[in-house]
């Protein structure tokens, strides 16, 4: 008989259709509606804006800062999740739960914290500034508050597949010869790499589109400490529509395109370890 | 490189794995470590490749003390039962692995890598799939890759913990054949740990039967099977029957039968039990007055060239095995059902600690 293949796994139709749904009324529509607004714009018009200098100063400093900041959950996240998976110590649940506090704050009471610590008389401010580092108020403060609200992604990434390593692996290469340190850089952390990626990804993404906590340690100086999305809160607040979606609409496309690009990363490097 | 264990004590927090274990393995051998699932075999081997470290006592390696060395410098190559590849790694990669981490002043040059390389490749019969990774092959070339990255150190000692454990049986098969000729073209100490006796008889020129963290025996595989020295190891290595009578001046009596066990010749009325392999049986339908034990046939299963009866003990109910060849098998002309009397041609008699619940007279 010439019935066409149907596949064994059921429920394709539904379940199909039902996240076509879901992303359409959440993200799809809601992110077309941005594409319209700023259409009013003429092709001038939108250029003059994306392209003005104060705008492209925050978009440096938005994703430079939030770049920087992905990087460094990348490195300390491994870190974290490596102590929290390969060492039984006291206080590691803990430990263990702490990781997801900047899930769980509010970001803006996140971004107040921080500004206590960091501000020249704070906790720890007042050990940099002798240093002639100054925290809260300029770009590191950024970076900062960024780095703060990607910690938990590399973190719960890494912590599973961490945990799924089998030590066997680790061992055979000891047998052959390697050293720790050999073993870590050419054999654990290349298995680890898609989802360092992954949390990576994850991170910077958040981190692009942060304003709670990053609005109170930033001081907000235009050209120097003004994120992207504030300029975009700006604009509103002046009842710049337009202004405000054409904006959007460059961090937007930006940030497809990059994460598109990490994912395909992410993807090909994933792929040929799925199993054995 | 002959290989020496003395006195190893290891335990796991409450579980003792090795109870005073001490065993030389002589330079070139194959052998096998043959046990039930925590018997100590895995931890033994474990120990002298030094991926785990001994409570007390001494792994030697020709002679020379290796306790405390560390296994990156022991040159012994593993093979785990789950292969341990490394999975982001080619085929080429993985072999080479331990070539390309000695330290510079060793590392062979580039082109050496790729010739000694290609040459275990060819060893292990995966030319051409060097560019593969791990999660292209099926278990059988994994397993091999992953012989191939343990011989590529030029190992001092080869180890293999249940090395074909997680291959269909075929494919078992073949492997250990081809790595018993890989051993005798290579001439490298070997230790295979396994739990398939099968495995252990057909590969292995010592085995090594553990039991509860200590050895029961060290002998040839004819050795083992066809002279154990402990009733664990009767049962292990193949199907035993048992007879359970009185012990008495080196004479083992069950029922109407007087059965010779001359190394108890102190024994005064003890219970005692017989230990008869299913081949070591004779059946008889007439047999000379009190010289075999009534049985009724159950069951009757042709196997290949042999034919194995299953028996029930008329007196006292217990299942009996025998195996005889098809020729008198033929001769008897018995069916189900039917009266024969069995009575073993070959015998060994262990005293018993405990008598078992069972009734031990007959």
């Amino acid at each position: 008989m010439a019935t066409p293949k149907r596949s064994v796994l059921p429920g394709f139709g539904l379940t199909m259709g039902l996240t076509l749904l879901y992303l359409s009324l959440l993200v799809l529509v809601p992110l077309s509606a941005l594409f319209l607004k700023t259409a009013t714009l003429t092709w001038a018009e939108f250029w003059a804006t994306v392209t003005a200098p104060r705008v492209l100063a925050a978009c440096r400093l938005s994703f430079g800062a939030a770049l920087v900041a992905a990087l460094i959950n990348g490195a300390c996240g491994l870190l974290v999740a490596w102590v929290l998976v390969r060492y039984r110590f006291p206080g590691r649940g803990i430990l263990d739960g702490i990781v997801d506090l900047p899930f769980a704050l509010p970001t803006a009471v996140g971004g107040l914290a921080l500004t206590t610590a960091y501000a020249p008389g704070g906790w720890i401010g007042r050990y940099l500034a002798p240093l002639g580092i100054e925290a809260a108020f300029t770009p590191l403060g950024v970076t900062i508050a960024l780095t703060f609200t990607g910690l938990p992604f590399v973190v719960r990434t890494v912590q599973p597949v961490l945990q799924d390593l089998p030590p066997e692996v680790e061992e055979a290469a000891a047998t052959l010869g390697a050293s720790r340190w050999q073993t870590f850089v050419r054999v654990t952390l290349p298995t680890l790499l898609p989802a360092v990626l992954t949390g990576f990804t994850l991170a910077f993404a958040r981190a692009l589109g942060e304003y709670g906590s990053v609005v109170f340690i930033s001081g907000n100086m235009p050209m120097k400490t003004e994120i992207l999305p504030l300029l975009i809160m700006a604009k509103l607040e002046q009842f710049d529509y337009p202004g405000a979606t054409a904006l959007a609409v460059v961090m937007l496309t930006a940030s497809f395109a990059l994460l598109l690009a990490i994912n395909l990363l992410q993807g090909h490097t994933s792929r040929r370890q799925r199993e054995g | 490189m002959s290989i020496e264990v003395r006195d190893v004590v290891k335990r796991f927090g409450s579980f003792t794995a090795l109870r005073g274990v001490s065993l030389a393995i002589p330079s070139g051998a194959l052998v096998a470590f043959l046990g039930p699932s925590g018997s100590g075999k895995t931890t033994l081997l474990r120990i002298i490749a030094g991926l785990e470290a001994p409570d007390r006592g001494e792994v030697l390696f020709a002679g020379k003390n290796a306790t405390d060395q560390r296994v990156q410098d022991r040159r012994v190559g593993f093979v785990f039962q789950h292969y341990a590849l490394f999975r982001h790694m080619t085929v080429f990669e993985n072999v080479a692995f331990g070539l390309r981490v000695r330290p510079r002043s060793e590392r062979p040059p580039e082109a050496e890598i790729r010739r000694r390389v290609g040459e275990l490749l060819k060893l292990v019969q995966l030319e051409g799939l060097g560019g593969r990774y791990p999660a292209q092959l099926s278990g059988g070339q994994r397993q091999r890759v992953a012989l191939a990255r343990a011989l590529a150190i030029e190992p001092r000692v080869l180890l293999l913990d249940e090395p074909f454990g997680a291959l269909d049986a075929k494919v078992r098969q073949e492997l250990r054949r081809w790595l018993r000729r890989l051993h005798d073209e290579l001439e490298i100490t070997t230790v295979v740990v396994t739990h398939d006796q099968e495995e252990a008889l057909e590969v292995a020129d010592l085995v090594v039967v553990m039991n509860e963290g200590r050895i029961e025996q060290v002998g040839t595989p004819e050795e083992v099977y066809d002279r154990p020295v402990s009733p664990f190891v009767y049962h292990f290595l193949g199907s035993v029957n048992l007879f359970h009578g009185r012990l008495d001046r080196g004479v083992l009596r069950v029922g109407p039968l007087e059965l010779a066990a001359p190394e108890h010749a102190d024994a005064q009325d003890a219970p005692g039990t017989g230990y008869a392999r299913p081949h070591d049986l004779v059946v008889e339908r007439q047999p000379p007055e009190g010289t075999g034990l009534p049985a009724i046939v159950r069951n009757i299963h042709v196997v290949g060239p042999s034919v194995r009866l299953e028996l029930w003990r008329r007196d006292t109910g217990e299942p009996v095995e025998a195996e005889l060849s098809k020729d008198s098998f033929r001769e008897l002309a018995i069916r189900e059902g039917e009266l024969v009397f069995v009575r073993p041609r070959n015998l060994r008699v262990f005293r018993e600690a405990a008598p078992p619940s069972r009734a031990v007279t007959v």
